[in-house]
């Protein structure tokens, strides 16, 4: 396994770029460690796929270096760099035996056949399908096909790095749930470096060490999970992650407090200096959903707002809140009831942070 | 108005795709078709609609019989998991279509499409052709195109499947909008139970063909009346394991004892299955009731928010979601809280015994 290393790395489709919007990748510098998993998450369109193609070796940077254990593969192609991948929907040969598909890319290798052996039992038992290797590939259900073309990923001892693109798209969800946990099991267990391609906040979040947050063609924010829900970078990846996103409402500075109508939060005295010094155009509070404090009550700080709708959404329940020209979303546990349509919000100071220009004012 | 399926049954050669199912759906707020690839939601979608007729049984519109009508007889729309558009014709002219044909005047299509068109934020994309449009546009149209035929059936197919996460919530939130006080009957199919919580509504979960439950959505998911709803209806999947009723109370495993409390009271003695969904378990205790679980990690997958906790305790298996972020690691033993009034018992053939009584958990 390797540590991918992304040196000045940009690309634009176009031959000659004129400007920044002509990039569909943003000029980056990572370093992926050896062994993590990381995902690589965002809309369609917002350069993720562009990212894995250049990673694999499918599509040539037009600006900075891929670097494996800090050997320059940058125009190497695929099959020269000693990775493996699994795609959207399966890729198995319905003729061959499962034994035969999981033995494929080892033997394509001259691999000798007591090498494939151990590697195929040994795979075939950590995805659970040690039953199905004497079964065609016709005739298997999407999941156990879709595990087996994770186990044609998984199979080689050598590779550099697994690459996983949008792998369980087309999978039911309670399945979807055990394939992801499985896959999970096999990190913790063999410490692969991985990189997994999704637009799925849950796929990202619970697969990955680290997650990298893409829009439109920037890197905004690489980061653990929790890094990514409790400090997004950008206002995009505090909308981007959760559901719903994180609630963003114009403020000001007076003193020591971000002041947004009757909301006075008080904040770190640090982050107010470093939010005068940037000059922003546009200064933002933002509160997650599940942070905001619904009261019935009024609170030292809190704002008066009404309560516009209730949705039950069987665990939890979302309550849209009307407050002065914006609509904010609080997240309440099962069991608590919204009695009355006028509510109290308290923004934990702890919990609020202050975007300009939509990037993080940090201290 | 009312669409009416009266033992309904549709059988191709030997097999049998819908089995005697009966529903009755009404205007206002969705009904979705809820149930795992091939338990027959399409197949009904198309009876409804008049595509297929059914092998046995009747269905009236209105009261009256429309089951021999072709679906060129009937008023319907659908909207497929596929983005649908006529390629050549601009987004007025796909909105616009339905009216042409039904020969409406050009002033009446003019508004009905510009009304159409905003309601599902496409009016600024009219001069464009399908191809230039985002997936997500693509599919806003195919919408507006069934929106503005004002059927009295419009039918959904899994219309959001292809699209990204993010912009699944949105148009669903946005769509549950629309539907809240529509004159049509809006069916809906699909596989996820957090799409089906996010429409509200009615759901009518389906089963290897058969109508499992049908109901208020909130009331399905809350008093799943078998075993196989549970299932269907649960993400992360259910937790089930066996137990046994008796003077004492419930016995789970060798060495579990749940007292005799709030819902478990009165239940008939004898072998039983028993069901506790992940958000209902806990790393910490809860309430005084709760029974102490000793069990072994063997995987902690953190979310941003949230850790779901797969543990074991001898044969049983949980899943726990958790808040917050809990960092665990393979063979850790810990504590699990189960409260006995969260529980749901089923009886051996699966049938629902005993729901938790959620007025007495509410505060």
């Amino acid at each position: 396994m390797a540590r991918i290393e992304l040196h000045e790395l940009a690309h634009s489709y176009k031959p000659r770029p004129q400007g920044q919007e002509d990039y569909a990748l943003k000029r980056m510098h990572h370093v992926w460690e050896d062994g993590k998993a990381y995902a690589l998450l965002g809309p369609s369109g917002c350069g993720k796929s562009t990212m894995l193609n250049i990673i694999s070796g499918l599509l040539a940077p037009s600006e900075g270096q891929v670097l494996f254990d800090g050997e320059d593969v940058t125009r190497r192609r695929p099959e020269q760099r000693n990775i493996a991948q699994v795609f959207q929907f399966p890729v198995i040969y319905d003729t061959m035996t499962v034994y035969d598909n999981l033995a494929f890319p080892l033997r394509n290798r001259r691999v000798a056949e007591s090498e494939v052996h151990a590697r195929v039992t040994e795979v075939a038992e950590m995805l659970e399908v040690g039953d199905l290797l004497r079964r065609r590939g016709v005739g298997l259900t999407a999941d156990q096909k879709q595990k087996i073309s994770m186990g044609r990923g998984l199979v080689r001892a050598d590779v550099a790095a697994i690459l996983l693109d949008e792998p369980l798209t087309v999978i039911d969800p309670h399945l979807k749930f055990l394939i992801r946990r499985k896959l999970k099991q096999i990190h913790e267990r063999y410490n692969h470096t991985m990189v997994y391609v999704t637009h799925d906040q849950v796929e990202a979040l619970t697969f990955a060490d680290e997650v990298v947050v893409f829009h439109e063609g920037v890197a905004v924010q690489m980061g653990s999970p929790q890094d990514l829900f409790e400090a997004p970078a950008h206002t995009f990846v505090g909308y981007f992650i959760g559901s719903p996103g994180m609630n963003v409402l114009p403020c000001e500075l007076e003193g020591g407090h971000a002041v947004a109508g009757d909301l006075r939060v008080p904040l770190d005295n640090a982050v107010i200096g470093a939010a005068r010094q940037r000059q922003a155009q546009k200064l933002e509070l933002g509160i997650r959903p599940e942070f905001v404090q619904l009261s019935h009550k009024p609170a030292p700080g809190a704002v008066a707002g009404r309560v516009q709708q209730v949705d039950d959404l069987g665990n939890f329940a979302i309550v849209a809140v009307q407050v002065g020209e914006q609509r904010l979303f609080v997240k309440i546990p099962e069991h608590q009831t919204v009695h009355s349509e006028a509510v109290y919000l308290g923004f934990p100071p702890h919990w609020t942070r202050l975007y300009a220009d939509d990037w993080l004012v940090q201290a | 108005m009312a669409l009416v399926l009266e033992h309904i049954s549709k059988r191709v050669g030997a097999e049998s795709h819908i089995d005697d199912v009966s529903l009755t759906l009404e205007p206002g707020g969705f009904h979705v078709l809820l149930g795992r690839t091939l338990a027959g939601k399409t197949t009904l979608m198309r009876l409804m609609a008049g595509l297929d007729r059914p092998t046995a049984g009747r269905i009236l519109m209105d009261g009256r019989d429309v089951t021999r009508d072709p679906v060129q007889k009937r008023n319907v729309a659908m909207v497929y998991q596929q983005f649908i558009n006529y390629p050549s014709l601009n987004v007025y002219d796909n909105i616009a279509s339905p009216l042409k044909v039904a020969g409406r005047d050009r002033a009446e299509i003019d508004r009905r499409v510009r009304e159409v068109a905003e309601l599902v934020h496409i009016e600024m994309f009219l001069d464009r052709l399908p191809a230039e449009l985002s997936g997500g546009q693509q599919q806003r149209c195919a919408m507006a195109r069934a929106l503005v035929k004002e059927a009295d059936l419009l039918l959904f197919d899994e219309p959001l499947v292809n699209l990204d996460y993010k912009l699944r919530e949105e148009l669903r939130t946005e769509m549950r909008e629309i539907f809240r006080t529509s004159g049509t009957i809006a069916v809906y199919a699909s596989t996820e139970p957090v799409e089906a919580l996010s429409l509200g509504g009615h759901t009518a979960v389906l089963h290897e063909g058969r109508l499992a439950q049908f109901g208020r959505t909130v009331e399905v998911y809350h008093r799943p009346a078998s075993v196989e709803v549970g299932k269907v209806f649960s993400d992360p999947p259910i937790n089930l394991f066996p137990g046994r009723l008796d003077g004492r109370g419930l016995s789970i495993g060798r060495d579990i004892q749940v007292p005799q409390i709030a819902h478990l009271r009165d239940l008939p003695g004898g072998e039983c299955q028993v069901g506790v969904r992940a958000n209902h378990l806990f790393v910490q205790r809860h309430s005084e009731h709760d029974v102490a679980v000793d069990c072994e990690v063997e995987l902690a997958e953190i979310g941003g928010s949230e850790t779901f906790i797969h543990v074991r305790h001898g044969d049983i298996e949980l899943t726990v979601q958790q808040e917050g972020i809990h960092v665990l690691t393979l063979g850790d033993r810990i504590p699990v809280f189960m409260d006995p009034r969260q529980l749901f018992v089923f009886d051996p053939g699966g049938k629902l015994l005993a729901t938790p009584d959620r007025g007495a958990l509410a505060s």
